[in-house]
Protein backbone atom coordinates (compact mmCIF):
# COMPACT_ATOMS: atom_id res chain seq x y z
CA UNK A 1 0.00 0.00 0.00
CA UNK A 2 1.46 3.20 -0.95
CA UNK A 3 2.02 5.89 2.14
CA UNK A 4 2.26 9.75 1.68
CA UNK A 5 5.00 11.30 2.48
CA UNK A 6 3.81 12.61 5.64
CA UNK A 7 2.87 8.49 6.86
CA UNK A 8 6.36 7.74 5.98
CA UNK A 9 7.92 10.20 7.90
CA UNK A 10 5.41 9.36 11.07
CA UNK A 11 6.08 5.83 10.75
CA UNK A 12 9.74 6.23 10.79
CA UNK A 13 9.57 8.36 13.44
CA UNK A 14 7.41 5.54 15.27
CA UNK A 15 9.79 3.26 14.45
CA UNK A 16 12.83 5.40 15.57
CA UNK A 17 11.30 5.74 19.13
CA UNK A 18 10.54 1.99 19.30
CA UNK A 19 14.40 1.26 18.93
CA UNK A 20 15.21 3.12 21.14
CA UNK A 21 12.77 1.95 23.97
CA UNK A 22 13.81 -1.96 23.14
CA UNK A 23 17.79 -0.62 23.55
CA UNK A 24 16.87 1.07 26.72
CA UNK A 25 14.83 -1.87 28.37
CA UNK A 26 17.52 -4.06 27.17
CA UNK A 27 20.35 -1.89 29.03
CA UNK A 28 18.55 -1.92 32.02
CA UNK A 29 17.78 -5.42 32.21
CA UNK A 30 21.41 -6.10 31.79
CA UNK A 31 22.51 -3.92 34.59
CA UNK A 32 23.04 -5.99 38.35
CA UNK A 33 21.16 -3.52 39.93
CA UNK A 34 21.32 -5.34 43.42
CA UNK A 35 25.30 -4.81 42.76
CA UNK A 36 24.33 -1.58 41.54
CA UNK A 37 22.69 -0.10 44.72
CA UNK A 38 25.51 -1.43 46.85
CA UNK A 39 28.03 0.44 44.81
CA UNK A 40 26.82 3.47 43.33
CA UNK A 41 23.68 4.37 44.89
CA UNK A 42 24.41 3.78 48.71
CA UNK A 43 23.58 6.92 49.84
CA UNK A 44 22.89 5.51 54.02
CA UNK A 45 26.68 5.67 54.66
CA UNK A 46 27.73 8.81 53.32
CA UNK A 47 26.62 10.95 56.36
CA UNK A 48 30.57 11.45 57.14
CA UNK A 49 30.96 13.47 53.86
CA UNK A 50 29.03 15.98 54.64
CA UNK A 51 29.25 19.02 55.08
CA UNK A 52 33.19 18.56 54.50
CA UNK A 53 32.07 18.38 50.71
CA UNK A 54 30.43 21.43 50.30
CA UNK A 55 32.52 23.51 52.85
CA UNK A 56 35.96 21.94 51.81
CA UNK A 57 35.55 19.99 48.93
CA UNK A 58 33.57 22.75 46.81
CA UNK A 59 34.69 25.59 47.88
CA UNK A 60 38.05 24.64 47.10
CA UNK A 61 36.97 23.63 43.37
CA UNK A 62 35.48 27.03 43.05
CA UNK A 63 38.65 28.89 44.54
CA UNK A 64 40.93 27.25 42.14
CA UNK A 65 38.68 27.88 39.53
CA UNK A 66 38.58 31.16 39.98
CA UNK A 67 42.10 31.52 40.64
CA UNK A 68 43.39 30.12 37.97
CA UNK A 69 40.72 32.04 35.70
CA UNK A 70 42.39 34.98 36.72
CA UNK A 71 45.69 33.64 35.81
CA UNK A 72 44.34 32.72 32.44
CA UNK A 73 42.38 35.49 31.57
CA UNK A 74 45.50 37.89 31.90
CA UNK A 75 47.77 35.37 30.36
CA UNK A 76 45.28 34.81 27.30
CA UNK A 77 44.75 38.77 27.10
CA UNK A 78 48.77 39.12 27.00
CA UNK A 79 49.34 36.34 24.29
CA UNK A 80 46.06 37.32 21.86
CA UNK A 81 47.31 41.02 22.09
CA UNK A 82 50.95 39.19 21.40
CA UNK A 83 49.79 37.27 18.62
CA UNK A 84 48.09 40.06 17.05
CA UNK A 85 51.08 41.90 17.28
CA UNK A 86 53.04 43.59 14.18
CA UNK A 87 56.17 43.06 15.82
CA UNK A 88 57.34 39.16 14.61
CA UNK A 89 59.27 38.19 17.96
CA UNK A 90 56.04 38.33 19.90
CA UNK A 91 53.67 36.52 17.55
CA UNK A 92 56.25 33.43 17.22
CA UNK A 93 56.48 33.30 20.69
CA UNK A 94 52.53 33.44 21.51
CA UNK A 95 52.09 30.60 18.40
CA UNK A 96 54.43 28.58 20.30
CA UNK A 97 53.01 28.99 23.45
CA UNK A 98 49.28 28.47 22.70
CA UNK A 99 50.01 25.37 20.33
CA UNK A 100 52.49 23.49 23.24
CA UNK A 101 50.09 24.16 26.14
CA UNK A 102 46.66 23.00 24.20
CA UNK A 103 48.94 20.16 22.61
CA UNK A 104 49.90 18.62 26.09
CA UNK A 105 47.37 16.86 28.19
CA UNK A 106 46.50 19.45 31.29
CA UNK A 107 47.56 16.12 33.66
CA UNK A 108 50.86 16.84 32.62
CA UNK A 109 51.30 20.03 33.29
CA UNK A 110 50.34 19.58 36.84
CA UNK A 111 52.79 17.20 37.29
CA UNK A 112 55.60 19.71 35.83
CA UNK A 113 54.38 22.04 38.08
CA UNK A 114 53.89 20.05 41.03
CA UNK A 115 57.03 17.51 41.16
CA UNK A 116 59.40 18.66 38.09
CA UNK A 117 59.73 22.42 38.51
CA UNK A 118 60.13 21.77 42.31
CA UNK A 119 63.18 19.29 41.70
CA UNK A 120 64.90 20.77 39.32
CA UNK A 121 65.18 24.29 41.37
CA UNK A 122 65.27 22.42 44.58
CA UNK A 123 62.20 23.95 46.25
CA UNK A 124 58.61 22.88 47.20
CA UNK A 125 55.54 25.68 46.86
CA UNK A 126 52.28 25.38 48.19
CA UNK A 127 49.40 23.45 46.21
CA UNK A 128 47.55 26.76 45.92
CA UNK A 129 50.42 28.12 44.00
CA UNK A 130 50.92 24.86 41.63
CA UNK A 131 46.79 24.72 40.75
CA UNK A 132 46.82 28.44 40.14
CA UNK A 133 49.64 28.39 37.66
CA UNK A 134 49.17 24.68 35.99
CA UNK A 135 45.75 25.35 35.32
CA UNK A 136 46.09 29.01 34.80
CA UNK A 137 48.70 28.56 32.63
CA UNK A 138 46.84 26.09 30.57
CA UNK A 139 43.43 28.28 30.35
CA UNK A 140 45.66 31.00 28.99
CA UNK A 141 46.62 29.02 26.15
CA UNK A 142 42.74 28.54 25.17
CA UNK A 143 41.55 31.79 26.45
CA UNK A 144 43.96 33.35 24.05
CA UNK A 145 42.78 31.78 21.04
CA UNK A 146 39.11 33.17 22.13
CA UNK A 147 40.16 36.49 22.86
CA UNK A 148 42.03 36.83 19.53
CA UNK A 149 39.25 35.82 17.46
CA UNK A 150 37.30 37.96 19.44
CA UNK A 151 39.90 41.07 19.04
CA UNK A 152 39.92 40.39 15.56
CA UNK A 153 35.63 40.36 15.52
CA UNK A 154 35.79 44.19 15.97
CA UNK A 155 35.35 46.20 13.22
CA UNK A 156 38.49 47.53 11.86
CA UNK A 157 36.35 50.80 11.79
CA UNK A 158 36.43 51.16 15.20
CA UNK A 159 40.23 51.21 15.92
CA UNK A 160 40.72 53.53 12.74
CA UNK A 161 37.76 56.24 14.39
CA UNK A 162 39.63 55.83 17.94
CA UNK A 163 42.75 56.59 16.37
CA UNK A 164 41.68 59.79 14.19
CA UNK A 165 40.66 60.78 17.14
CA UNK A 166 44.37 61.45 18.25
CA UNK A 167 44.41 58.34 20.79
CA UNK A 168 47.24 56.25 20.60
CA UNK A 169 46.93 52.52 19.69
CA UNK A 170 47.43 51.30 23.18
CA UNK A 171 44.27 53.16 24.30
CA UNK A 172 42.07 52.65 21.36
CA UNK A 173 43.15 49.33 22.41
CA UNK A 174 42.20 49.43 25.90
CA UNK A 175 39.29 51.67 25.89
CA UNK A 176 37.59 51.06 22.23
CA UNK A 177 38.71 47.78 21.38
CA UNK A 178 38.81 45.27 24.16
CA UNK A 179 36.03 46.00 26.11
CA UNK A 180 33.59 45.71 22.95
CA UNK A 181 35.75 42.21 22.60
CA UNK A 182 34.88 41.07 25.69
CA UNK A 183 31.11 41.30 24.77
CA UNK A 184 31.55 39.38 21.55
CA UNK A 185 33.62 36.30 24.08
CA UNK A 186 31.52 36.18 26.66
CA UNK A 187 29.93 33.13 25.69
CA UNK A 188 32.60 31.07 24.87
CA UNK A 189 34.67 32.92 28.05
CA UNK A 190 31.91 31.45 30.10
CA UNK A 191 32.66 27.66 28.33
CA UNK A 192 36.02 28.19 29.79
CA UNK A 193 35.01 28.46 32.86
CA UNK A 194 33.05 25.31 33.24
CA UNK A 195 36.57 23.80 31.13
CA UNK A 196 38.29 24.98 34.31
CA UNK A 197 35.99 24.08 36.90
CA UNK A 198 36.50 19.82 35.62
CA UNK A 199 40.22 20.25 35.03
CA UNK A 200 40.50 21.48 38.86
CA UNK A 201 39.87 17.63 39.35
CA UNK A 202 43.55 17.11 37.49
CA UNK A 203 44.94 18.37 41.05
CA UNK A 204 44.56 14.80 42.29
CA UNK A 205 47.45 13.92 41.21
CA UNK A 206 49.15 16.04 43.66
CA UNK A 207 49.85 15.71 47.19
CA UNK A 208 47.05 17.58 49.03
CA UNK A 209 46.11 18.36 52.57
CA UNK A 210 42.83 17.19 54.07
CA UNK A 211 41.71 21.30 54.06
CA UNK A 212 42.89 21.44 50.32
CA UNK A 213 40.66 18.75 48.86
CA UNK A 214 38.84 19.57 46.32
CA UNK A 215 35.41 17.61 45.05
CA UNK A 216 37.02 14.84 42.98
CA UNK A 217 39.71 14.20 45.70
CA UNK A 218 36.55 14.52 48.55
CA UNK A 219 35.19 11.46 46.37
CA UNK A 220 37.90 9.47 45.49
CA UNK A 221 38.72 9.72 49.57
CA UNK A 222 35.17 9.08 50.04
CA UNK A 223 35.40 5.35 47.61
CA UNK A 224 38.67 3.79 50.35
CA UNK A 225 37.11 4.96 53.54
CA UNK A 226 33.00 4.63 53.71
CA UNK A 227 32.48 1.49 52.07
CA UNK A 228 29.90 2.70 49.63
CA UNK A 229 32.03 2.07 46.70
CA UNK A 230 31.55 4.48 44.14
CA UNK A 231 28.52 6.32 45.21
CA UNK A 232 30.80 8.93 46.67
CA UNK A 233 32.25 9.86 43.52
CA UNK A 234 28.42 10.35 42.05
CA UNK A 235 27.59 12.86 45.11
CA UNK A 236 30.77 14.43 43.84
CA UNK A 237 29.86 14.36 40.56
CA UNK A 238 26.57 15.74 41.15
CA UNK A 239 27.88 19.12 42.32
CA UNK A 240 29.99 19.56 39.04
CA UNK A 241 26.78 19.69 37.80
CA UNK A 242 25.64 22.25 40.39
CA UNK A 243 28.43 24.48 39.43
CA UNK A 244 28.38 24.08 35.52
CA UNK A 245 24.88 23.90 34.61
CA UNK A 246 24.13 27.61 35.92
CA UNK A 247 27.21 28.60 33.98
CA UNK A 248 25.77 27.13 30.80
CA UNK A 249 23.35 28.53 31.34
CA UNK A 250 24.21 31.68 31.57
CA UNK A 251 26.33 31.21 28.89
CA UNK A 252 23.12 30.44 26.63
CA UNK A 253 22.08 34.04 28.38
CA UNK A 254 25.06 36.11 27.09
CA UNK A 255 24.87 34.65 23.29
CA UNK A 256 21.00 35.35 22.95
CA UNK A 257 21.84 38.50 24.50
CA UNK A 258 24.58 38.86 21.78
CA UNK A 259 22.21 37.91 18.88
CA UNK A 260 19.40 40.11 20.10
CA UNK A 261 21.78 43.55 19.90
CA UNK A 262 23.23 42.79 16.43
CA UNK A 263 21.91 44.18 13.67
CA UNK B 1 16.12 70.31 10.57
CA UNK B 2 15.14 73.50 11.04
CA UNK B 3 16.92 73.93 14.54
CA UNK B 4 19.80 72.16 13.23
CA UNK B 5 19.68 75.06 10.34
CA UNK B 6 19.68 77.59 13.45
CA UNK B 7 21.76 76.23 16.12
CA UNK B 8 24.87 76.29 13.95
CA UNK B 9 26.56 79.25 11.98
CA UNK B 10 27.29 81.08 15.37
CA UNK B 11 30.58 79.71 16.26
CA UNK B 12 34.26 80.60 14.09
CA UNK B 13 36.45 78.18 14.14
CA UNK B 14 40.35 78.41 14.36
CA UNK B 15 40.90 76.76 10.90
CA UNK B 16 44.35 74.81 9.38
CA UNK B 17 44.74 74.37 5.61
CA UNK B 18 46.78 71.12 3.85
CA UNK B 19 49.05 71.10 1.10
CA UNK B 20 49.59 68.00 -0.66
CA UNK B 21 52.59 67.83 -2.57
CA UNK B 22 52.91 65.19 -5.27
CA UNK B 23 51.70 62.32 -3.39
CA UNK B 24 52.02 58.83 -4.31
CA UNK B 25 50.39 55.56 -2.62
CA UNK B 26 50.54 52.00 -4.04
CA UNK B 27 48.97 48.56 -2.91
CA UNK B 28 51.21 45.92 -4.16
CA UNK B 29 52.26 46.64 -7.64
CA UNK B 30 48.44 48.14 -7.69
CA UNK B 31 49.82 52.39 -7.72
CA UNK B 32 46.26 53.91 -6.56
CA UNK B 33 47.61 57.96 -6.25
CA UNK B 34 49.71 58.87 -9.18
CA UNK B 35 51.65 62.12 -8.13
CA UNK B 36 48.62 63.97 -6.51
CA UNK B 37 48.90 67.67 -5.59
CA UNK B 38 46.51 69.72 -3.79
CA UNK B 39 45.96 72.59 -1.71
CA UNK B 40 43.43 73.72 0.52
CA UNK B 41 43.76 76.99 2.41
CA UNK B 42 42.23 77.86 5.26
CA UNK B 43 38.89 77.92 5.75
CA UNK B 44 38.25 76.86 2.18
CA UNK B 45 35.72 73.57 1.36
CA UNK B 46 36.51 71.11 -1.27
CA UNK B 47 34.75 68.26 -2.36
CA UNK B 48 36.68 65.30 -4.38
CA UNK B 49 34.32 63.54 -6.70
CA UNK B 50 35.37 60.75 -8.99
CA UNK B 51 34.28 56.72 -9.90
CA UNK B 52 34.53 54.47 -7.19
CA UNK B 53 38.73 53.20 -7.35
CA UNK B 54 39.58 56.54 -8.67
CA UNK B 55 41.64 57.30 -5.27
CA UNK B 56 39.63 60.21 -3.40
CA UNK B 57 39.38 57.90 -0.15
CA UNK B 58 42.62 57.20 -0.17
CA UNK B 59 43.61 60.41 -0.57
CA UNK B 60 41.84 61.71 1.90
CA UNK B 61 42.63 58.78 4.73
CA UNK B 62 46.41 59.82 3.90
CA UNK B 63 45.71 63.05 5.06
CA UNK B 64 45.42 61.65 8.71
CA UNK B 65 47.21 59.07 8.00
CA UNK B 66 45.20 56.28 7.98
CA UNK B 67 46.53 55.17 4.78
CA UNK B 68 50.98 55.54 4.28
CA UNK B 69 51.85 57.09 1.68
CA UNK B 70 54.85 56.11 -0.60
CA UNK B 71 55.78 59.23 -1.68
CA UNK B 72 55.48 63.01 -1.71
CA UNK B 73 54.68 65.58 1.33
CA UNK B 74 51.60 66.47 3.08
CA UNK B 75 51.08 69.64 5.42
CA UNK B 76 48.56 69.78 7.90
CA UNK B 77 48.87 72.80 10.09
CA UNK B 78 52.29 73.30 11.61
CA UNK B 79 52.39 69.43 10.77
CA UNK B 80 54.50 67.83 8.14
CA UNK B 81 52.17 64.72 7.77
CA UNK B 82 54.57 62.61 6.42
CA UNK B 83 57.95 63.39 8.31
CA UNK B 84 58.91 59.69 9.55
CA UNK B 85 59.05 61.83 13.79
CA UNK B 86 56.21 63.39 13.26
CA UNK B 87 54.03 62.57 16.42
CA UNK B 88 50.60 61.03 14.46
CA UNK B 89 48.67 61.21 18.03
CA UNK B 90 49.02 65.12 18.15
CA UNK B 91 48.48 65.95 14.70
CA UNK B 92 45.30 63.66 14.39
CA UNK B 93 43.78 65.84 17.21
CA UNK B 94 43.86 68.96 14.53
CA UNK B 95 42.11 66.87 12.24
CA UNK B 96 38.21 65.52 12.62
CA UNK B 97 37.53 62.73 10.47
CA UNK B 98 33.80 61.54 9.26
CA UNK B 99 33.87 57.52 8.03
CA UNK B 100 31.20 56.12 5.42
CA UNK B 101 29.80 53.57 8.17
CA UNK B 102 29.72 56.31 11.20
CA UNK B 103 32.04 54.02 13.39
CA UNK B 104 30.31 55.34 16.65
CA UNK B 105 31.66 53.34 19.17
CA UNK B 106 28.34 50.65 19.94
CA UNK B 107 29.95 50.12 23.82
CA UNK B 108 29.09 54.20 24.68
CA UNK B 109 26.69 56.10 24.88
CA UNK B 110 26.10 59.30 22.87
CA UNK B 111 27.72 61.94 25.15
CA UNK B 112 30.56 59.19 26.09
CA UNK B 113 31.05 58.93 22.34
CA UNK B 114 31.74 62.54 22.09
CA UNK B 115 33.62 62.97 25.39
CA UNK B 116 36.29 59.75 25.39
CA UNK B 117 38.81 61.04 23.46
CA UNK B 118 38.22 64.46 24.97
CA UNK B 119 39.39 63.09 28.57
CA UNK B 120 41.95 60.51 27.38
CA UNK B 121 43.60 62.47 24.94
CA UNK B 122 43.13 66.46 25.68
CA UNK B 123 42.90 65.11 29.56
CA UNK B 124 39.59 67.60 29.82
CA UNK B 125 38.18 66.91 33.06
CA UNK B 126 34.48 64.72 32.54
CA UNK B 127 32.84 67.96 33.64
CA UNK B 128 34.50 70.24 30.96
CA UNK B 129 34.19 67.12 28.18
CA UNK B 130 30.65 66.77 28.77
CA UNK B 131 30.11 70.70 28.21
CA UNK B 132 31.85 70.71 25.45
CA UNK B 133 30.28 67.23 23.88
CA UNK B 134 26.78 68.71 24.72
CA UNK B 135 27.21 72.10 22.86
CA UNK B 136 28.12 69.83 19.90
CA UNK B 137 25.67 67.64 20.23
CA UNK B 138 23.33 70.86 20.05
CA UNK B 139 24.44 72.07 17.10
CA UNK B 140 23.68 68.90 15.23
CA UNK B 141 20.57 69.17 16.40
CA UNK B 142 21.08 66.02 18.57
CA UNK B 143 20.94 67.30 22.57
CA UNK B 144 18.07 65.33 23.56
CA UNK B 145 19.60 61.74 22.37
CA UNK B 146 22.81 62.35 24.17
CA UNK B 147 21.77 59.13 26.92
CA UNK B 148 20.84 56.84 23.79
CA UNK B 149 23.58 54.21 22.73
CA UNK B 150 24.30 54.47 18.99
CA UNK B 151 21.68 51.02 17.70
CA UNK B 152 19.67 53.26 18.80
CA UNK B 153 19.82 55.90 16.44
CA UNK B 154 18.81 56.29 12.79
CA UNK B 155 21.89 56.48 10.42
CA UNK B 156 21.35 60.04 9.65
CA UNK B 157 21.97 60.34 13.74
CA UNK B 158 24.49 58.34 14.26
CA UNK B 159 26.47 59.94 11.62
CA UNK B 160 25.23 63.30 13.00
CA UNK B 161 27.06 62.45 16.63
CA UNK B 162 30.14 61.10 14.54
CA UNK B 163 30.56 64.80 13.35
CA UNK B 164 29.85 65.83 16.85
CA UNK B 165 32.37 63.35 18.17
CA UNK B 166 34.87 65.22 15.81
CA UNK B 167 33.74 68.59 16.34
CA UNK B 168 34.39 67.99 19.95
CA UNK B 169 37.82 67.76 20.01
CA UNK B 170 38.34 71.06 18.72
CA UNK B 171 39.74 70.05 15.05
CA UNK B 172 40.95 72.92 12.46
CA UNK B 173 40.36 70.77 9.43
CA UNK B 174 37.25 68.18 8.98
CA UNK B 175 37.85 65.33 6.86
CA UNK B 176 34.61 63.72 5.16
CA UNK B 177 34.66 59.96 3.27
CA UNK B 178 31.38 60.11 1.45
CA UNK B 179 29.62 60.67 5.20
CA UNK B 180 26.10 60.08 3.34
CA UNK B 181 26.63 57.16 1.26
CA UNK B 182 25.94 54.60 4.07
CA UNK B 183 22.58 56.55 4.58
CA UNK B 184 18.59 55.92 4.14
CA UNK B 185 17.78 59.24 1.78
CA UNK B 186 15.74 60.72 4.09
CA UNK B 187 18.60 61.28 6.30
CA UNK B 188 20.88 62.77 4.10
CA UNK B 189 19.21 65.95 3.91
CA UNK B 190 19.63 65.95 7.99
CA UNK B 191 23.45 65.74 7.51
CA UNK B 192 24.43 67.45 4.58
CA UNK B 193 22.72 70.67 6.36
CA UNK B 194 24.97 70.09 9.50
CA UNK B 195 27.48 70.22 7.04
CA UNK B 196 26.50 72.91 5.70
CA UNK B 197 26.58 74.79 8.50
CA UNK B 198 30.00 73.76 9.64
CA UNK B 199 31.53 75.39 6.51
CA UNK B 200 29.71 78.40 6.98
CA UNK B 201 31.36 78.61 10.20
CA UNK B 202 34.96 78.46 8.58
CA UNK B 203 36.09 74.92 8.98
CA UNK B 204 38.74 73.75 6.72
CA UNK B 205 36.51 70.84 5.16
CA UNK B 206 37.70 68.23 2.50
CA UNK B 207 34.54 66.10 1.53
CA UNK B 208 34.74 62.65 -0.80
CA UNK B 209 31.14 62.76 -1.80
CA UNK B 210 28.43 61.84 -4.82
CA UNK B 211 26.34 64.26 -3.53
CA UNK B 212 26.40 66.99 -6.60
CA UNK B 213 24.10 69.05 -4.88
CA UNK B 214 25.85 69.80 -2.03
CA UNK B 215 29.39 70.17 -3.85
CA UNK B 216 27.45 72.56 -6.04
CA UNK B 217 25.89 74.72 -2.90
CA UNK B 218 28.92 74.25 -0.77
CA UNK B 219 32.19 73.29 -2.42
CA UNK B 220 34.51 76.69 -2.75
CA UNK B 221 36.64 74.08 -5.12
CA UNK B 222 35.37 70.92 -6.52
CA UNK B 223 38.73 68.39 -7.38
CA UNK B 224 37.38 65.58 -9.96
CA UNK B 225 39.80 62.67 -9.78
CA UNK B 226 39.76 59.13 -11.59
CA UNK B 227 42.74 56.61 -11.81
CA UNK B 228 44.64 58.19 -9.28
CA UNK B 229 45.22 61.59 -10.37
CA UNK B 230 43.18 65.08 -10.69
CA UNK B 231 41.86 65.07 -14.12
CA UNK B 232 40.09 68.26 -13.60
CA UNK B 233 39.47 71.10 -10.52
CA UNK B 234 38.13 74.29 -10.33
CA UNK B 235 35.03 76.07 -8.92
CA UNK B 236 31.79 74.12 -8.29
CA UNK B 237 30.37 76.04 -11.46
CA UNK B 238 32.76 75.15 -13.50
CA UNK B 239 33.56 71.20 -12.89
CA UNK B 240 29.86 70.34 -11.68
CA UNK B 241 28.12 72.55 -14.03
CA UNK B 242 30.31 72.97 -17.17
CA UNK B 243 33.12 70.53 -17.21
CA UNK B 244 35.89 70.49 -20.17
CA UNK B 245 37.42 67.02 -19.75
CA UNK B 246 35.58 63.87 -21.42
CA UNK B 247 36.29 62.28 -18.18
CA UNK B 248 34.43 64.47 -16.26
CA UNK B 249 31.47 64.89 -18.49
CA UNK B 250 31.53 61.06 -18.68
CA UNK B 251 31.54 60.84 -15.21
CA UNK B 252 28.52 63.50 -13.87
CA UNK B 253 26.11 62.21 -17.07
CA UNK B 254 26.56 58.89 -14.99
CA UNK B 255 26.02 60.63 -12.01
CA UNK B 256 23.01 63.11 -12.32
CA UNK B 257 21.21 60.61 -14.95
CA UNK B 258 21.79 57.39 -13.58
CA UNK B 259 18.82 56.06 -15.90
CA UNK B 260 20.35 56.74 -19.12
CA UNK B 261 22.92 53.59 -18.52
CA UNK B 262 22.20 49.81 -18.06
CA UNK B 263 24.98 49.19 -15.46
CA UNK B 264 25.05 51.52 -12.57
CA UNK B 265 27.54 50.97 -10.58
CA UNK B 266 27.69 54.28 -8.31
Amino acid sequence: MAMTARQRAKTSLNVQAGIFVVALAAVVLAVDWKTVSENVFNFAKLGPMFPGIILVGLKNTLIYTAMAFVVGLSGGLLLALMKLSSFPLYRWIATGYIEFFRGIPALLVFIAFGYGVPLAFGFTWDVNVVVTLSLGIVASAYIAETLRAGLQAVPKGQMEAARSLGMPHWRSMVTIVIPQAFKIVLPPLTNEVILLTKDSSLIYVLGLTASQYELTKFGRDGISSLGAGLTPLLVAGAFYLVVTIPLSLLARKFESRAARTKR
Amino acid sequence: MNDVEQNTSAAQVKAAGVAIKNLRKSYGTNEVLKGISLDVSPGEVVCLIGPSGSGKSTLLRCVNLLEQPNEGSIHVGGFEATDPDVDIDKMRRKVGMVFQQFNLFPHLNVLRNCTVAQTKVLKRSQAEADEVARRNLEHVGLGHLADRFPDQLSGGQQQRVAIARALSMDPQLMLFDEPTSALDPETVGDVLAVMRNLARSGMTMLVVTHEMGFAREVADRVVFMDGGVVVEEGSAEHVVGAPTQPRTKEFLRRVLDPTHIEVVEE
